[in-house]
């Protein structure tokens, strides 16, 4: 059990991740992904007069919404095994957001940002409800997310996944040096 | 139903998630920062061993556990700017939230709920997507 109590170096789980490719492929014959998940959630509302929604999301859908139902039984299962007290990121890290006005260390997630009341003022209002909406909006602009375009589809060696990945990180960066410390300040 | 198996795919995927700390802002931000190997070795490996899984299952025409040929498509390369605006889009929601969608579904089941909000906020900007798909340059 300590296998699933305790947090795994990266190459544990770089393993683990990589074999979740040949995994969905030899049980549905589908490809990894997460992010089709939102189109199918949208596509089970009644919204076929929107072309991008008009399909049946039962037929193509199904299989990666039970997927990321699984995934949050799966956070839970792993939660309820042992919560994470705190990760061990570099000293640099610690002091970088420091500056930053992050000084709570403890935890999977800061307290500081991850709580119903930063959500009400304006930089959680920025951090949290917009940066959720960019994941939504960017991953399928992009035609993916760091499941199915950084490891399914540069394991294809996919030319859109690459220029896909290049932008994940430009946007990335932007936001981690531009933007973040406005909003935090 | 065939699909249902995917359900446990997805929880494996979830623990998996969790103990790798991929779904940590903090370790996103160490990402973002260049001041660690952690999330470069995690992403890295898995597209060393996903990139020989598939070379594997194509080279022995592997069949799916229905007995059905495995089809890897190539997804088709539309336009530069569709992947990068859309991608550089992505990554500013990445780095903001410390989450991918694959994280936030694992950090709502992990008890950090007020995540639901930028997970539904995601599904209204797929929504959204789909509404101006037509007239975003692709």
């Amino acid at each position: 059990m300590s296998f699933l109590s305790n947090n795994w170096p990266w190459y544990i789980s770089g393993t683990i991740i990589g074999l979740f490719v040949p995994l969905l492929f030899i049980l549905r014959g589908k490809t990894f992904g997460v992010s089709a998940s939102l189109r199918h959630i949208c596509a089970a509302f009644p919204l076929s007069q929107i072309k991008y929604f008009a399909y049946n999301w039962k037929e193509e859908g199904a299989w990666n919404l039970y997927f990321v139902i699984g995934i949050v039984i799966g956070g839970w299962i792993a939660g309820y095994i042992s919560s994470t007290d705190v990760i061990d990121i570099s000293e640099k890290t610690k002091q970088s957001l420091t500056a930053i006005g992050i000084t709570q260390f403890e935890g999977l997630v800061p307290k500081q940002i991850f709580n119903w009341g930063y959500l009400r003022t304006i930089p959680g209002l920025i951090q949290l409800a917009i940066g959720g909406f960019l994941i939504g909006f960017g991953t399928r602009y992009a035609g993916g997310c760091t499941s199915g375009h950084a490891i399914s589809g540069l394991s294809n060696l996919q030319l859109s996944s690459l220029v896909a990945v290049v932008g994940f990180f430009a946007g990335g960066l932007f936001a981690t040096h531009v933007l973040l410390p406005l909003i935090l300040n | 139903m065939k699909d249902a198996r995917l359900l446990f795919a997805g929880i494996m995927f979830g623990i998996v998630l969790t103990r790798s700390e991929a779904i940590s802002w903090f370790r996103i931000q160490e990402m973002f920062r260049f001041q660690s190997f952690h999330m470069y070795g995690i992403i890295s490996l898995a597209v060393i061993i996903g990139g020989l899984s598939i070379q594997g299952i194509k080279r022995y025409q592997l069949k799916d556990i229905d007995g059905h040929d495995i089809i890897i498509e190539n997804q088709e390369y539309r336009t530069f700017h569709q992947y990068i605006i859309g991608g550089f889009i992505f990554g500013i929601g990445w780095a903001f939230t410390g989450a991918c969608p694959g994280p936030l579904y694992a950090l709502v089941g992990n008890g950090v709920w007020v995540v639901i909000v930028p997970l539904l906020m995601a599904v209204i900007g797929a929504f959204f997507y789909g509404i101006l798909r037509e007239k975003l340059p692709h």
